[in-house]
């Protein structure tokens, strides 16, 4: 597909989005793939409503998200890009400073209270903020960003304050969890653990559900793998074809080490398996986190660089376009320090559920069921792998011990049906089996 | 489960016993609590078949249900029941009543077996909170209401910081790591053989023993399925001959030939629940040894706040519980449920180093020696000068918390303390605090308030201070995303329905809210 032809598509959906927007008597859900515009559509759809002289108020989940959406809405509809400027507003505690970028927009104002952004036509805050609003009469419409990731009793706060609502989010991603475990709910339409999209659909039957067809983010290389593996019911293809994205090194290695190698496999083909011997090790494998180090070290060292649709000439793939991913907090502080040690400190290294709606060039991913014993529901679960896999613009290694497998063998899902609890599926068990089936194919063995 | 935890249950296998994970008792332990052993029949979820009963671990009650099949008899079980339980909560509740914001001076407390007797617990709770007690079907007046206290009991078993319902499992392996698995500890028998074996056994030959249903029977409330095929089903078919014996003469002596098989029973299910008596009492002799953690009373407060408000609610005519939770309910109650989860996970830590210890590994929490100190330290930022002593610490520990975040110490746990920089340097962290409290009034430090160099301190991003449950809207006010308002019920039918379905808790009904009473009451910690 031409990147000519993805943008027709993404317009066609957009268009059809906003079409049903229109007409709709509740709202809409839109699912959307990893990387596949769901903050331009949220932009849209907030310029749409504010053109047609309606009030938005706009709910995402962390203080980061809603500031990168408001400086987006800001952006297209000061005048100029919008027929006549329209006032943005960012509702934050009171003690809450919003970055430069955000500041810096003469259209935004900032306050800790509605009443201070009664001039506001398009107000942006988090779900808990937003909870914390009196209702004075109903918003018309709202837009709920990474839906999928808010529990629904946060919806419930937020619920009483609009009429209708667009939904968007990513449904491959990790669900909501709580810290307590109670199965008293399981069953009801209302569970409280349940994320906001699944309650909304299971009451409101005839909320349409929309889907965004094309990745800007994933290459040629990943998006039918992320797809087949995580979304069989609901396919995207990449808006690149493989052409378009090119990994490269300035520097030609010296001598042939694993790291190298596997490093080359990743450039050309987009995935690397970087799998040391088996072994069942504690959650911090010495051996795993120095691997994971130093393949973001070498990828620095090596030179790489990035060719895409973003940019005429190769570009760096400078620290800050390296991330790497883990399924534990203490996995990721560990590599953390031994980058530190290698000198390769910029890199950006954190757990699944925080590099959740980021993007990078290139993923180095400690896969969560290396060298462990068992393979429980947490290490199983398919949101986890899917954002761990899903990150990169150009490549992504894992590095695993071998063994995975014949974990997954000797543990076959066993997770308990409950009556009235739909069954997530692809379940985890089989979403790792087919990354995993793809990734044989671009394994190096460590040496 | 903890790397430490991890790590006893290794020593453990390794050592022959179990090993203490904690250094003082999490959960309150009644001075007389009522120790309830059910039974239930195989295949049946919610037949109760008998209970052994008491506060007095030398005068066991025996409950026995003559044929567990027959609804009759089975509220009659529940009758007699209730006549046990009910007087025991009664005794806690006799006193003057209590003013609004007070409490009873002291909470019932039941001791169960294992989670399996929760369950049943709720289950008989659920069968007998909604029974009429007038028509058709009728039950004794004390059986709806033993099934509300039931209930109760098992919702408070859902609250992460309540110990008016304790599983002796449940708070022995949150205590010991044993060699064995998690679910070889849910016998009851093996756990005990792993922390105390009987003299003249190691506990790993306690344990193996205790798998062997003749010598040790289960705890319950399933019993042992050699048992019901030698022992219950000829028992049973000869209480059910002995009635189906006919009119007149023979009536009389089924009757006589019922009692005598009675007897006969209740000696076999005797033997059966004996073992797991004496189990549960050792079970609860061992907890009571263990020092009490320090928020322990507070947390028993809250306990005897929520008995008296249910009490109160009871007394005042109030709805048995709803079957389900209503969408508002349920999240409330969730928010409440985690509220108190993450209040308990910081007053364990700042009550046992051994629970802080696992903190310390994964980050939540350091130690460190205090290397840098600037007492006398003023803000001159503001209009008016403030006193924020400085002090570094330098710890080998992992520092997970940013620059900002607010820290507290076990040792001065009123006093604030907010990270102002890190540096590592070849393994050791240097941690700059800011102290914003705690210090006395006036723009010298109160002695002894702030911390001096070589003073050893732990500091964590844990925090004891109270959050207070969010809002959410009232039922009626259900919004479109979650059903709207949940319909008023109408009993279709008043003789059989269950009449409160699902609209229980109407507005004013009774709600838990003793947590955030006792937290912000200031109660003694």
């Amino acid at each position: 597909m031409t990147m000519e032809e993805a943008a027709r598509q993404a317009r066609l959906a957009t268009e059809d989005i906003l079409a049903v927007m229109r007409s709709a008597s509740r709202g809409v859900v839109v699912d959307s793939p990893p990387g596949a515009g769901k903050s331009t559509l949220v932009v849209r759809a907030a310029a749409e409503l504010a053109g047609q002289g309606h009030r938005v108020m706009v709910i995402a989940q962390t203080n980061e998200q809603v500031d990168d959406l408001t400086a987006a809405v800001a952006v297209a509809l000061q005048p100029g890009n919008s027929e006549q400027g329209v006032r943005v507003g960012r509702l934050a505690k009171s003690d809450y400073r919003p970055p430069e970028r955000v500041e810096r927009l003469p259209s935004v104002t900032s306050a800790g209270d509605l009443s201070e952004l009664a001039e506001c036509q398009v107000i942006l805050s988090t779900a808990h903020k937003w909870a914390t609003v009196k209702a004075v009469g109903q918003w018309p419409w709202a837009i709920v960003d990474e839906a999928y990731q808010m529990r629904s009793d946060l919806l419930l706060r937020v619920a009483g304050l609009f009429e209708r609502a667009l939904f968007v989010g990513d449904p491959g991603q990790l669900d909501p969890f709580s810290v307590v475990e109670v199965d008293r709910w399981l069953g009801l339409s209302w569970d409280p653990t349940l994320s906001a999209v699944e309650v909304l659909l299971r009451h409101n039957e005839d909320v349409p559900v929309k889907q965004l067809p094309v990745s800007w983010r994933l290459p040629a290389s990943a998006a039918p793998v992320v797809s087949a593996a995580f979304y069989p019911f609901s396919p995207f293809t990449s808006a690149t074809s493989a052409h378009d994205r090119r990994l490269g090194f300035v520097t030609s290695p010296f001598g042939r080490s694993s790291l190298d190698r596997v490093l080359e496999t990743a450039a050309e083909t987009g995935w690397g398996l970087y799998e040391l011997p088996g072994g069942h090790k504690p959650r911090t494998d010495r051996e795993a986190v120095s691997a994971c180090a130093a393949l973001g070290a070498r990828l620095l060292e090596r030179g790489a660089l990035a060719t895409s649709e973003r940019s005429a000439e190769p570009a760096p793939v400078t620290p800050g376009r390296i991330a790497i991913g883990t399924a534990h907090r203490d996995q990721a502080a560990a590599i953390r320090s031994e980058l530190v040690r290698l000198g390769a400190d910029g890199v950006t290294v954190d757990t699944a559920n925080r590099l959740q709606g980021r993007e990078f060039d290139v993923t180095i991913v400690l896969h969560p069921l290396s060298g462990r014993r068992d393979a429980t529901a947490f290490h199983l679960e398919a949101g986890r792998l899917c954002v761990l896999a899903s990150r990169h613009r150009h490549a992504c290694i894992m590095v695993a011990r071998a063994g995975i497998q014949e974990l997954l063998d000797a543990h076959p899902s066993a997770e308990p049906v409950h009556l009235n609890v739909a069954v997530k599926f692809p379940d985890g068990w089989e979403a790792q089996q087919a990354l995993l089936a793809h990734l044989e194919q671009h394994r190096v063995v460590a040496t | 489960m903890t790397t430490l935890t991890s790590l006893a249950r290794i020593e453990a296998a390794d050592q022959g016993r179990a090993q203490l994970i904690r250094a003082v008792r999490h959960v309150h332990v009644s001075d007389r609590p009522l120790v309830v052993i059910p039974l239930q029949l195989a295949g049946e979820p919610c037949a109760p078949l008998a209970a052994m009963i008491g506060d007095d671990r030398s005068a066991p009650r025996l409950l026995v249900v003559a044929n567990p099949l027959n609804r009759e008899d089975r509220f009659r079980f529940a009758a007699e029941l209730a006549g046990v339980v009910l007087g025991y909560i009664g005794r806690h509740a006799a006193g003057p009543e209590p003013a609004e914001k007070e409490a009873y001076p002291d909470a019932p407390q039941l001791v169960l077996p294992n989670a399996g007797g929760v369950t049943f617990t709720r289950l008989l709770g659920r069968s007998t909170r909604f029974r009429p007690t007038a028509g058709p079907g009728a039950v004794p007046a004390a059986v709806p209401a033993l099934g509300c206290w039931l209930t109760y009991f098992a919702e408070r078993a859902q609250h992460p910081a309540s110990s008016l319902l304790l599983t002796a499992t449940g708070a022995l392996s949150a205590h010991w790591a044993t060699g064995q698995s998690a679910a070889e500890d849910q016998n009851l028998a093996a756990l005990l053989g792993w922390i105390s074996p009987p003299p003249g056994l190691t506990s790993r030959q306690a344990a193996l023993l205790a798998e062997d249903p003749a010598r040790c029977p289960p705890a319950g409330p399933a019993t042992d399925p050699a048992f019901d095929r030698d022992v219950l089903v000829e028992l049973y078919k000869a209480i059910k001959e002995s009635r189906a014996a006919g009119a007149g003469e023979a009536a009389v002596e089924g009757a006589a030939t019922e009692r005598r098989v009675l007897v006969l029973l209740e000696r076999e299910l005797r033997l059966v629940l004996e073992p797991t008596w004496r189990l549960v009492w050792q079970s609860v002799d061992l907890l009571r040894a263990l020092p009490a953690g320090g928020h322990v009373a507070q947390r028993w407060t809250s306990d005897r706040k929520s008995f008296t408000g249910y009490a109160r609610y009871l007394r005042d005519g109030g709805f048995p519980q709803a079957k389900r939770d209503a969408a508002v309910d349920a999240a409330r109650r969730l928010a409440r449920l985690e509220g108190e989860q993450e209040q308990l996970d910081a007053q364990m830590a700042f009550d046992d180093p051994l629970v802080m210890a696992e903190h310390l590994m994964t980050g939540r929490a350091f130690e460190g020696v205090v290397v840098q100190a600037e007492p006398h330290r003023l803000d001159q930022s503001g209009k008016r000068a403030k006193l924020r002593p400085w002090i570094t610490l330098e710890t080998a520990d992992e520092v997970t918390a940013e620059p900002g975040a607010e820290l507290r110490s076990p040792a001065r746990p009123g006093q604030k303390a907010a990270v102002i920089e890190t540096a590592t340097l070849n393994g050791r962290t240097r941690v700059t605090l800011e102290l914003q409290s705690g210090m006395g009034r006036g723009l010298a430090p109160a002695p002894g308030s702030v911390p001096e160099r070589e003073d050893v301190l732990c500091y964590t991003t844990l925090t004891l201070e109270f959050q207070p449950p969010p809002g959410f809207p009232a039922r009626e006010d259900t919004p479109w995303t979650h059903g709207g308002p949940p319909p008023e019920y109408v009993p279709a039918d008043q003789a059989v329905a269950e009449p409160w379905d699902g609209s229980a808790w109407e507005d004013g009904a009774w709600e838990d809210t003793a947590w955030e009473e006792a937290v912000q009451g200031g109660e003694p910690s």
